[in-house]
């Protein structure tokens, strides 16, 4: 019998949103979407429909919170993705057909491993059993969202790659193509995007590979078609559009590390007692809730991951 | 220009209000995004340093085209940075702080961004205080001039703000910080110009 563990992150069933209202979300955003167009509002942004091909018989997991969902439209509007511009709106305005689909997407993995390969997206998910997996989202910035992910835990890919002993870390990299991405034609971050995480970190079970969110295909500007996500780190650590995993045995010089050493660290674990120059992350402001809350040690996921960090100084390894 | 000066006055008023009166519509008919919040604190604060910037262009606008009736406008033009700044202050205290004074002490003592932003803010207070004709008779013109130096701490403080606060892309902050330059130095220029002729 399978007995559910009850979590410190479980929110209680009383503060639950009606789950039907996200079962019937598909006619929901629908129906929004032809009021959007009906009512014609000059300039109004309308409630977007999620496009791109649905996923089925999508697995559930115990990992997935029941809080309320941030909407479609704000998890799709609202992004950092400086490879199209810095500006929260510039993504969903320019990575709409991001990527070509034409055009077969290959992740390589390499490095520190035995059986190092390239493989081709499509083959990637039909191999996988996806599952939908309900995560917080904290941003450094001082945001957070609720998102339904799909996509299968990074464990799956990593340990077909048979890493050996010198495998300390794992180096993800994004695609770097300027022609597709403009903001990549300025030198904002040392371009490709680069991020790592500690092996152990990178076979935790939480740790995710999406490749979707609200039951279909990852919108461009959401990290098109494979991202990382990894719920008890800030968002940036969380890269999209791999093309490259790599096994190495020296801690990644990150994307963010390498901007500005000072103010992100390579762990950037959520934590509320860390201080950042510009935000203080003590709190910080649900998108679509007009209060602050307060933010949780490991974004919440302290249970599953605080063993990890034993014997850390979490306040020197930022 | 001169006889114009009072329907200017109410032109230049009305479009100075214009930036309030999109951001509420932009509000209310939910057009600022995901996070509306921080949207309207951060651009009623570009609003705040673009009308500080403006009250800076009088001057040499003035000796430039030698019409002397662009004066006239400064102070009105002042009021709204100040009041401007005002609202951007506002939200920040009471939509992101919540009031919470404790939090809003940390936050001045911990972000310097913060701290900068809040004395580029206490030092607008005077110069509004002071706008009146009374004040400025009060305080005899040469007074009144010295403290109204302090618009160009002001605007430097203003744009290291924003520098500071933005996090990796800094153009924008960058292209106001060179137009406060510029009119700093035009005034440095143009001060150096009026020595040597007076010398001369």
């Amino acid at each position: 019998m399978w007995i559910r563990k009850k979590h410190s992150w479980d929110i209680p069933e009383s503060e639950v949103t009606d789950y039907k209202v996200y079962l019937n979300r598909r006619q929901f955003i629908n129906g929004a979407a032809g009021l959007a167009a009906a009512s014609a509002m000059p300039l109004s942004f309308a409630a977007k429909a999620p496009t791109g091909e649905s996923f089925d018989n999508l697995g559930k997991s115990s990992f997935s919170t029941d809080e309320k969902l941030t909407t479609y439209e704000s998890i799709t509007t609202y992004n950092n993705f400086y490879e199209f511009g810095t500006d929260k709106e510039s993504p969903s305005a320019l990575a709409a057909d991001f990527p070509d689909r034409s055009e077969p997407w290959i992740v390589t993995i390499d490095g520190e491993c035995d059986k190092p390969g390239k493989y081709d997206y499509n083959e990637l998910i039909q191999a996988q059993s996806l599952e939908e997996r309900i995560y917080r989202l904290r941003c450094v910035e001082g945001w957070s969202m609720v998102i339904p992910w799909v996509g299968f835990p990074l464990a799956e890919l990593l340990k077909q790659a048979q890493p050996n002993s010198k495998a300390k870390f794992v180096e993800f990299t994004t695609l770097y193509d300027p022609e597709q991405m403009p903001g990549q034609r300025r030198r904002v971050l040392n371009w490709p995007y680069l991020e790592g995480l500690r092996i152990d970190e990178a076979i935790h079970p939480l740790t995710l590979l999406a490749v979707g969110l609200y039951g279909r295909e990852m919108p461009g500007q959401n990290g098109a078609p494979i991202r990382l996500v990894v719920p008890w780190k800030y968002g940036f650590k969380s890269i999209k559009s791999i093309v490259r995993i790599r096994f190495v045995e020296e801690m990644p010089l990150t994307a963010w590390v390498q901007a500005n050493a000072g103010e992100y660290g390579f762990y950037s674990n959520v934590n509320p007692d860390v201080n950042h120059p510009r935000w203080s992350q003590r709190r910080e402001r649900r998108i679509g809730e007009f209060l602050k809350r307060e933010t949780l040690m490991f974004n919440g996921y302290g249970e599953e991951v605080a063993a990890l960090y034993n014997g850390m100084d979490l306040k020197r390894y930022f | 220009m001169r006889k114009h000066v009072a329907g200017l006055k109410i032109l230049v008023f009305s479009i100075s209000l214009l930036p309030l009166f999109w951001l509420s519509y932009a509000l209310i008919s939910d057009q600022l995004g995901a996070n509306p919040i921080e949207a309207i604190t951060r651009d009623t604060g570009v609003w705040a340093l673009r009308f500080i910037m403006v009250t800076l262009f009088i001057s040499p606008l003035r000796k430039l085209t030698g019409i002397n009736e662009f004066i006239r406008f400064r102070r009105m033009l002042g009021l709204f940075a100040f009041f401007y700044a005002s609202l951007h202050m506002l939200l920040y205290l009471g939509l992101d702080q919540f009031f919470d004074l404790h939090e809003i002490w940390l936050d001045i003592v911990k972000r310097p961004f913060i701290t900068i932003g809040f004395i580029s803010f206490i030092l607008l207070i005077p110069l509004t205080i002071t706008s009146t004709d009374k004040m400025i008779k009060r305080l005899g013109g040469r007074r009144w001039k010295k403290l109204h130096y302090l618009i160009y701490l002001i605007v430097v403080l203003s744009c290291v703000h924003f520098y500071m606060l933005v996090k990796q892309d800094k153009t924008e902050p960058l292209i106001y910080l060179l137009i406060a330059i510029l009119l700093l130095g035009f005034r440095v220029f143009s001060q150096r110009r009026r020595h040597q002729v007076a010398g001369s």
